[in-house]
């Protein structure tokens, strides 16, 4: 009921918003593009449910269970969703088959929520050319904030980069004189973050004074945390999928080396790698947050994380809460879902871009209290504020202020 | 011959296959091409697209058909061959600015060199030996790819954006259906071309060497150069295309040249027939479309869906294809008795 | 030196899960003279097993012989069912086989245990062996296991009259079948070892890597190149050829300037390449003599 209450309210502001941007064009007059008619829209969607980035299928089924309660509740402005998700086994040409397929076949309204910079990369010139959303892509890297060259492609989560550069402006601060070992995944996750991470600390780069990559196809990545232990660094900072950041977790315990750990947002899940690496072991660790935590107590009574466990316990039941993508998946349909309902009754393609372009201190139920989505027609970066946390006990204590990694500093 | 000798001659991994029944008729072949030259008129420019995958995966396999079936070697590794033919045709589009046909010769030459250089130490291993040579490979394709020194070209981790080329000569047609005809008209002449080659000396050669390769250096033929021979064949007709892929496609980047790729390109080979070269577009449609059709069975299954699909093909038609090609063959000839 | 010792350390206690690997693949080899891709897979999917037993309160012990047992008995299974009646099929197809059976496994598994990955117990402990800080007393346990694995194996071919038979069955099943071996089941028998060792393996390994559908991708390609550098028809061989695949990969990584580190994996390969070049047969293995 508060749902629908909201909703309504909502979309009157939207039309109010509408009615601005349109100076006066007739608000009741429908208008439709390809994917949207009186009583459906059309969202499509391309996720690896197969291939060895399977692990993040979990966003594509979250985002299916999300829409499918926006259905039972009454649909967006009476119009029902129609998620239409694809598997491209994390490649990239099979990401362009399947764009194609949701755009020429399917003919889908917006492309939402492909993941993965290399297939998001395959299909942005062609969602471009065909003047196709591409919104709220499912990759941290900082290309998608570029609405001069790509005005229908935009990112949801914070850059790599701008996250990385917290991380340099607490070092510069609080530890000037640091040796920073880093241990990075040889891809554009790893690359990309390294790079911000050099660009924080600016002339201070030197302080990093060793720089390990390493494949996903190796079993383990021990031999690489003895290598940085005996360069002598003070300073470590982890960037990681959940898999390798729960290792090196436990074998810097299991070696005794006691540098300040910084771990990278993408493996800050309590249930998905702090626990299994051991509580014992992750004591102090740094992270930065911008969404809470499915596993962390300290969220069991918050409004919006109790909505989100209502949605599991109705809608996907078989959704692990302790997974980091399950919380990732349900912001940003949530997201979506936004935009589709300030949209109103004009759905086309062009007025879905400028929606999404005019988020205004939007906060979906599963960001942290503070962190709130903007946007505007020269910002196509949604949310760029995060929180510093430090491990303590058994949850991440959150402290200092909400900061935006902004690049402009 | 007796069980002990049975098992000294080393099983040949790949059953002999007579060279006639390694194409189709002429008949069959031209209602084929007529499909291929007709389909496209009829339909969407994103089935366009599809059925041009089609061809150019139909190539790849084509060339994995050559090593294996025609020459008797087995390679995991054909998507390092296909990775460089990518490359190529890429970076000189890209920062050369070389006009797209020019520059599938140059990637084929490239990978040719490649495969003929790789097929020197592949000499000395055979079995599951040169299986994980092969398998070596293609897993250190990506990482190569990858490599910071190669950044400038390559585009690191990021990969490299093609630019899809136009119909040439004001041709009424979308960008899509001139890809299609370039790429059919590159497969036909490539098929043709190798056709001819199982046919002739060189062909024999390989023949022989798949069937026993002791009897045939016995029998005069230069094991060392066929078998290399072999490889940089299948290297550089899979870097072509490798190249046609990346037009195609628009883009090249490690991730879309990983072990999967040539798994991929076995499983079409098995699928379409060992040795049958008309059978490389059937297994071409089982890898592009089977992935498909198993995750709308179920998208949280959709490996396992796939998977079963994949053993209920070859429960049916241990040789692929082929053995479905040859019932045909046979039940036709009884009707016209 | 002291790096170089410690290199060599980290090489040895990464090399012990290769070897441990590796001593599952030599088995299946023994068994059906091919690899079996999905090998990585089953020993996953039993190490699900033995976790969820253990989350049902199970004892660690009590869930390790339960899993050997499951996974013997799924092994053979395995082969009943869907690998039997490939025996005549091209090996081409039945690797095909092996490829979906690995899709089906993992895929299975991912759905039951989801990809979030979880923590698996060692009853060796993990603080520091002997001192070491660089070899945990788990890792020292994985390989006191991995040699007592390679003893026992070495006693049932050599010794035992049943791995005799599965010997001659898979080097010579014409004639082993003259002399009254039930060739096909000897196969089923291979398959279902080579499950119950994985399985070892994988309850070894996962409190290492940590436990999820996807952890023996990497395993599997360094125990394929482990066997294969020592010979895959030698435990031996497959033990030490574990070991240096370790040793060679940390070492590529320390010491080869520049691009070392990114490319560790494809110099370990590429020297397991110029090995078996050299010795066609691997390290230990009997080399192959071809005759017409």
């Amino acid at each position: 009921m508060l749902f629908r209450q909201q909703s309504r309210i909502a979309a009157l502001a939207t039309a109010v918003i509408t009615f601005a941007a349109m100076s006066g064009s007739a608000l009741a007059q429908k208008k439709y593009d390809t994917g949207a008619t009186d009583t459906e829209v059309k969202i499509g969607n391309i996720m690896p449910y197969s291939g060895p980035a399977s692990a993040y299928g979990v966003i594509g089924k979250t985002e299916e269970a999300y829409f499918k309660m926006i259905n039972a509740q009454g649909g967006i402005n009476g119009r029902k969703i129609n998620f239409v998700t694809y598997d491209d086994g994390y490649s990239p040409p099979k990401a362009v088959e399947q764009a194609r397929k949701l755009v020429e076949s399917d003919e889908v309204l917006v492309v939402f929520n492909p993941l993965g910079t290399p297939s998001n990369t395959a299909i942005q010139k062609y969602l471009n050319a065909k003047k196709v959303p591409q919104l709220f892509v499912a990759t941290g890297a900082t290309k998608w904030n570029d609405p001069k060259d790509f005005p229908w492609t935009m990112g949801w989560q914070p850059s790599y980069q701008s996250e990385a550069h917290i991380y340099a402006k607490y070092l510069k601060k609080e530890k000037p004189d640091a040796k920073i070992a880093v241990l990075y995944q040889n891809d554009d996750f790893g690359k990309d973050y390294l790079k911000g991470l050099k660009d924080g600390l600016g002339a201070k780069a030197s302080m990093i004074i060793a720089e390990e990559s390493y494949e996903t196809a190796e079993p383990t990545i021990d031999n690489h945390i003895v290598k940085l232990k005996a360069t002598g660094a003070d300073v470590f900072i982890s960037i990681t999928t959940p898999k390798f950041a729960a290792q090196a977790i436990k074998k810097i315990a299991e070696i005794s080396w006691q540098p300040l750990h910084i771990v990278s947002n993408v493996s800050a899940s309590v249930g998905g790698v702090i626990k299994p690496a051991g509580f014992e072991n992750s004591q102090g660790i740094l992270s930065a947050a911008y969404a809470k935590d499915g596993a962390d107590p300290q969220w069991d009574n918050d409004p919006g994380m109790k909505k989100f466990f209502a949605f599991l316990e109705k809608f996907y039941p078989e959704g692990n809460k302790l997974d980091g993508s399950v919380v990732y998946g349900y912001g940003a349909a949530q997201t979506m879902a936004k935009v589709i309902e300030m949209c109103g009754d004009d759905l086309t393609r062009a007025n879905v871009m400028k929606q999404a372009a005019s988020l205004k201190d939007f906060a979906p139920d599963t960001l942290l209290p503070g962190v709130k989505i903007n946007t505007s027609a020269t910002d196509f970066a949604p949310i760029e504020q995060l929180q510093m946390m430090r491990f303590k006990g058994e949850k991440w204590d959150l402290f200092g202020d909400i900061i935006s990694g902004e690049l402009s500093n | 011959m007796s069980a002990v000798e049975d098992v000294v001659t080393e099983a040949p991994a790949v059953e002999a296959v007579p060279k006639r029944a390694m194409t189709l008729g002429f008949g069959t072949s031209l209602v084929m091409l007529a499909l291929l030259l007709l389909v496209p008129l009829f339909v969407k420019n994103f089935i366009i697209f599809q059925l041009t995958m089609l061809l150019i995966y139909g190539l790849a396999v084509l060339a994995l058909n050559i090593l294996t079936g025609g020459s008797g070697q087995f390679s995991l590794g054909q998507s390092a061959f296909y990775a460089v033919g990518a490359y190529t045709s890429a970076i000189l589009m890209e920062h050369a600015d070389m006009n797209y046909a020019l520059t599938l010769p140059i990637a084929g030459i490239i990978c040719f060199a490649f495969g003929f250089l790789f097929g020197q130490p592949a000499l000395r291993l055979s079995g599951v030996y040169l299986a994980l040579a092969t398998f070596a490979l293609a897993t250190a394709m990506p990482q190569l790819l990858k490599l910071g020194f190669f950044e400038h070209w390559t585009g690191g981790v990021q990969g490299l954006v093609v630019t899809k080329p136009d119909a040439p000569f004001g041709l009424p047609m979308s960008q899509d259906m001139w890809l299609y005809y370039f790429t059919l008209a590159i497969t036909v002449g490539i098929y043709v071309a190798s056709v001819n080659l199982l046919r002739s000396r060189s062909g024999r050669a390989f023949m022989a060497i798949r069937d026993n390769e002791i009897a045939a250096s016995a029998m005069g033929v230069d094991v060392a150069l066929y078998k290399t021979l072999a490889f940089g064949v299948s290297a550089g007709i899979t870097g072509v295309a490798g190249g046609l892929g990346a037009i195609a496609v628009q883009f090249v980047a490690p991730d879309g040249y990983t072990i999967t790729l040539a798994i991929s390109l076995f499983l079409g080979m098995v699928v379409g027939g060992v040795g049958w070269l008309p059978g490389s577009i059937v297994g071409s449609a089982f890898i592009i479309f089977v992935p498909n059709i198993a995750e709308g069975i179920s998208k949280g299954l959709s490996g396992a869906v796939f998977g079963v699909l994949l053993f209920l093909v070859i429960f049916l038609v241990p040789h692929g294809a082929r053995q479905v090609a040859m019932v045909a063959q046979q039940l036709i000839g009884k009707l016209k008795k | 030196m002291e790096l170089f010792t410690n290199q060599v350390l980290a090489g040895i206690a990464t090399g012990a899960i290769y070897a441990c690997m590796a001593l599952a693949v030599v088995m299946i080899y023994q068994a059906i003279d091919h690899l079996n891709f999905a090998q990585g897979e089953m020993a996953m999917f039993s190490t699900f097993i033995s976790w969820q037993m253990m989350q049902w309160g199970i004892p660690y012990w009590g869930a390790f012989v339960l899993t050997l047992a499951f996974s013997f008995a799924g092994g053979i299974v395995i082969e009943r069912l869907l690998f039997k009646p490939l025996a005549k099929a091209p090996i081409l197809t039945n690797v095909a086989g092996f490829i979906a059976l690995f899709a089906i496994i993992n895929s299975v598994a991912g759905l039951i245990w989801d990809f979030t990955i979880k923590q698996y117990p060692t009853p060796f402990g993990s603080s520091p062996f002997l001192g070491s800080q660089l070899i945990s007393t788990h890792q020292a346990g994985m390989i006191g296991v991995t040699v007592l694995l390679l003893i026992l194996l070495f006693f049932f071919f050599q010794y035992t009259r049943i791995g005799l038979a599965m010997r001659a069955a898979a080097s010579l099943p014409e004639s082993a079948r003259l002399v009254g071996i039930n060739t096909s089941w000897m196969i089923a028998l291979g398959w279902g070892m080579a499950a119950a060792i994985g399985s070892i393996a994988g309850m070894l390994i996962a409190p290492v890597v940590f436990l999820e559908p996807n952890m023996m991708g990497g395993v599997l390609i360094y125990g394929f190149a482990a066997a294969v550098l020592g010979g895959l028809t030698s435990p031996l061989g497959a033990v030490i050829g574990g070991f240096l695949v370790g040793i060679f990969e940390n070492l590529a990584g320390t010491y080869i300037p520049g691009v070392g580190n990114e490319l560790k994996l494809p110099i370990a390969l590429a020297l397991i390449i110029t090995v078996l070049v050299v010795k066609p047969a691997g390290l230990f293995g009997r080399p192959i003599v071809k005759r017409v």
